[in-house]
């Protein structure tokens, strides 16, 4: 192989794992000892919300305006495509004082 | 001296009196083997009053919450006898233990009596009012009595999840009306 077309691999590799992500970014946010964290992100349409549940209890994402109502079994992660843009509060609905915000933009 | 405190956190427990607690000696702590016992007791006792709402209540949501609380309180217990197994420490009964007991089987017969939306109402009422009661006791006496640093973060969680709960049963209750 000849070292030009390496380098053009190479530099594709990394062109890619730049502006793919950025494109589409996947979000993780954990949910421990009934603590959202973090409690406010920021993310925009299109990109891939991970809810991360290490707690032993089930907990819920759910969105206050209902754009969405995500079950976390006890130890799993779920996940939610972002749709629509704003600024958007969501809790637990098992234990409501678990709150966080999404700031979506367009 | 055990006594004289566990008398006065079974009351405020059972009256919902933070001021009751409030008046209890910072000299009568509970032990460790004592506090495990109090908490394990308090989530006993949730969990039979979920199942008998299981059995009994009417309304969907009222369901979904009594499914709510046992799927927590037994998750939590379940915590709780793995950590008092690995510390090697045998949960101790004591007269609060014994006074929620007592009170709570009360509660329990009384709520037997009601039926449908009768029922409903005075369950919810009753989840909100012991959970309130029991975070009181949580934060005021039972964490700040706790000697290891497992069981004080193990009832610092408890009380979190009792936060919800009770905002979980006021929520419930609000739209009962």
């Amino acid at each position: 192989m000849k070292p030009g077309r390496l380098a053009s691999i190479a530099l594709a590799v990394v062109f890619l794992s730049i502006v793919v992500p950025a494109r589409a970014a996947t979000i993780q946010i954990t949910m421990e000892n009934l603590v959202i964290s973090p409690a406010e992100t920021s993310a925009k349409v299109g990109d891939t919300i991970e809810w991360i549940n290490k707690d032993v209890f089930a907990h819920t994402a759910t969105a206050k305006n209902g754009d969405f109502d995500v079950t976390l079994p006890p130890k799993k992660s779920a996940t939610f495509v972002l749709k629509k843009a704003g600024t958007v509060d969501y809790y637990c609905r098992y234990h409501p004082n678990m709150k966080a915000t999404l700031k979506i933009e367009p | 001296m055990f006594t004289r405190w566990s008398a006065a956190i079974a009351a405020a427990i059972l009256l919902s009196s933070p001021a009751l607690l409030r008046g209890a000696s910072a000299a009568d702590k509970p032990t460790d083997p004592q506090i495990a016992h109090i908490a394990y007791t308090a989530g006993v006792i949730d969990i039979t009053a979920a199942k008998q709402a299981q059995k009994k209540a009417k309304s969907k949501d009222v369901k979904a919450f009594a499914e709510d609380m046992l799927r927590d309180h037994e998750a939590v217990n379940k915590q709780a006898l793995a950590l008092v197994k690995k510390l090697n420490v045998t949960p101790e009964d004591n007269d609060t233990s014994r006074a929620l007991s007592k009170q709570a089987s009360d509660k329990l017969a009384e709520l037997d009596k009601l039926s449908g939306a009768a029922f409903d109402k005075a369950y919810v009422a009753n989840e909100v009012a012991y959970h309130k009661a029991v975070n009181g006791a949580l934060e005021t006496q039972l964490i700040p009595s706790a000697g290891n640093a497992e069981l004080k973060s193990l009832l610092q969680t408890g009380l979190k999840i009792f936060q919800g709960h009770q905002q979980h049963a006021e929520h419930v209750a609000a739209e009962l009306k």
